[in-house]
């Protein structure tokens, strides 16, 4: 197994602050606008870019939800193991909203279309928009593409992208690992 | 990721500690599914349960059902008292024809004690014991075990005593196969003709004094007497065992702390419990029926996971 640094810690902080911008230029003082992070990964990613939106770009209040699409997903039985769930945090309807979705990496695009039905459980979003950190755009099994991605990837598939967070694993860092 | 150690929900008794907390974790992420404005996952579209009744049932066969249809799986229901067992078809018959209709999994309900382990051994599908005579109710146990959880935050080490017909009690049965799993102290109360003999060997202390019992414990599991099975007087009079054995708010309000009430239902009001101790805030009466469905739909989803 062989890996390398697919983005620096500087490099994903950059990228962070370019799409916490892009986001603000969109959608403004975030009023009609919910962040959803998908589990468990996403998570960082949309509690990074609140952040950012909220300390440096002066946002008084953004909507932030955790959503957990383990009872959504198509694989349910395929693989060996149980799908375990993790927390869904919605406290707040998204009826009439903007949704964004958040997810650091886009690969097949399956567990964004069970997220799009997961969704609906909280009711029935305006529109729906999705922002992920890498895109491996090549891989996709459902026509699912972001409206705002970090960085695209041309990865094969036999390779993963192993995203880390400082939370979470002690630094940011991006790795290409070849299995 | 774990998974259960079991294939189908035959008893409390085949499982393990580690399978009960994955079940109370599991039901953790149904209630919050429960709890939303859109009640339903598709996690089960593909899978067709049997509900097969064969002995009466309101509150069990809904909350089953509800958990089923809450997880989109495909539902049948059969009841025993409309078919062909009537006309004397015998049991892997009437679950074989059942399953030819390509069932993945059997929900059932029997009037014999071991119906469910007999049919695990004749039949391809996933079983899931819905109360088999006296025997077990392990779905019961496990809502009770996960509702005292909830409100006193642990099982383990919590003292509970488990008050009335032990002896035609299912529920007390499984229920003291799951609380001692969990490190929880059981007792059993009740008049002595409505005590198992050594019942002791399954690790609780008989106490025959109800005041006393009460005075110990932090829960009491208030059981129903079941007329339906009291084949020969096991007490003198039902206001007798009432008077010997109900809890009433006045005996509660004169204990020195408070406990928690609970009852597998339906409740026969003012013989176990009166109206008062039933709809009280020590009750938690309704929150084991909301909980039965989370748990019920959490078995179900782990036994199905194992569907291949």
């Amino acid at each position: 197994m062989s890996q390398k640094v697919l983005l620096s810690s500087k490099e994903i902080h950059i990228i962070l602050h370019r799409l916490a911008c892009q986001l603000l230029e969109n959608h403004l003082d975030f009023k009609d606008t919910v962040l959803i992070g998908i589990q468990p990964r996403g998570i960082f990613l949309a509690e990074r870019l609140t952040k950012i939106l909220k300390e440096e770009y002066g946002v008084k209040e953004i909507k932030l939800g955790f959503l957990d699409i383990t009872f959504f997903r198509d694989d349910f039985r395929r693989g060996d193991k149980t799908l375990e769930a993790t927390k869904t945090q919605i406290n707040f309807l998204v009826e009439d909203k903007k949704v964004v979705l958040i997810d650091d990496v886009l690969y097949t695009g399956r567990s964004i279309n069970a997220a799009l039905t997961a969704i609906q459980s909280f009711g029935r979003p305006l529109e729906v928009e999705l922002l992920t950190l890498i895109d491996r755009r090549f891989s996709r099994h459902l026509p699912i593409q972001p409206n705002y991605r970090g960085r695209q990837v041309d990865a094969i598939n036999d390779e993963k992208v192993k995203v880390m967070w400082k939370e979470n694993d002690g630094k940011d860092i991006i790795y290409l690992i070849n299995k | 990721m774990s998974e259960l150690s079991v294939k189908h929900l035959l008893g409390i008794k085949y499982l393990n500690e580690k399978d009960i907390q994955l079940i109370f974790e599991t039901a953790d992420h149904f209630k919050e599914v429960i709890n939303r404005s859109i009640k339903k996952v598709p996690s089960l579209r593909d899978i067709t349960i049997a509900n097969i009744f064969f002995e009466n049932s309101t509150r069990t066969k809904l909350s089953f059902e509800l958990a089923e249809k809450r997880l989109s799986a495909d539902v049948i229901n059969f009841s025993a008292s409309q078919s062909s067992v009537k006309k004397g078809e015998t049991l892997i018959d009437t679950v074989n024809n059942i399953l030819s209709m390509k069932v993945d999994m059997v929900v059932m309900r029997h009037p014999n004690p071991g119906a469910g382990i007999f049919l695990s051994k004749h039949v391809n599908a996933a079983i899931v014991n819905a109360g088999d005579g006296a025997h077990e109710h392990p779905t019961q146990a496990l809502l009770d075990s996960y509702s005292i959880r909830e409100k006193l935050g642990n099982v383990a080490g919590k003292n509970v005593v488990i008050v009335g017909d032990i002896l035609h009690s299912r529920v007390a049965l499984s229920n003291i196969f799951a609380l001692k799993l969990q490190g929880a102290n059981v007792k059993v109360c009740g008049p002595k003709t409505l005590l198992p003999k050594h019942i002791e060997s399954l690790g609780v202390t008989v106490e025959t004094n109800l005041r006393k019992a009460l005075h110990w414990c932090d829960v009491a599991n208030m059981l129903r007497i079941q007329n339906e099975r009291l084949d020969i007087s096991y007490f003198p009079t039902t206001r007798e065992y009432t008077q010997q054995y109900g809890v009433n708010k006045a005996l509660l309000n004169s204990l020195d702390k408070e406990i928690v009430i609970m009852h597998p239902g339906p409740i026969n009001r003012g013989v176990e419990i009166t109206t008062d101790v039933a709809d009280s805030h020590q009750s938690i009466i309704l929150n084991q029926v909301e909980n039965g469905v989370a748990i019920r739909m959490a078995v179900i989803y782990l036994l199905a996971s194992k569907i291949k």
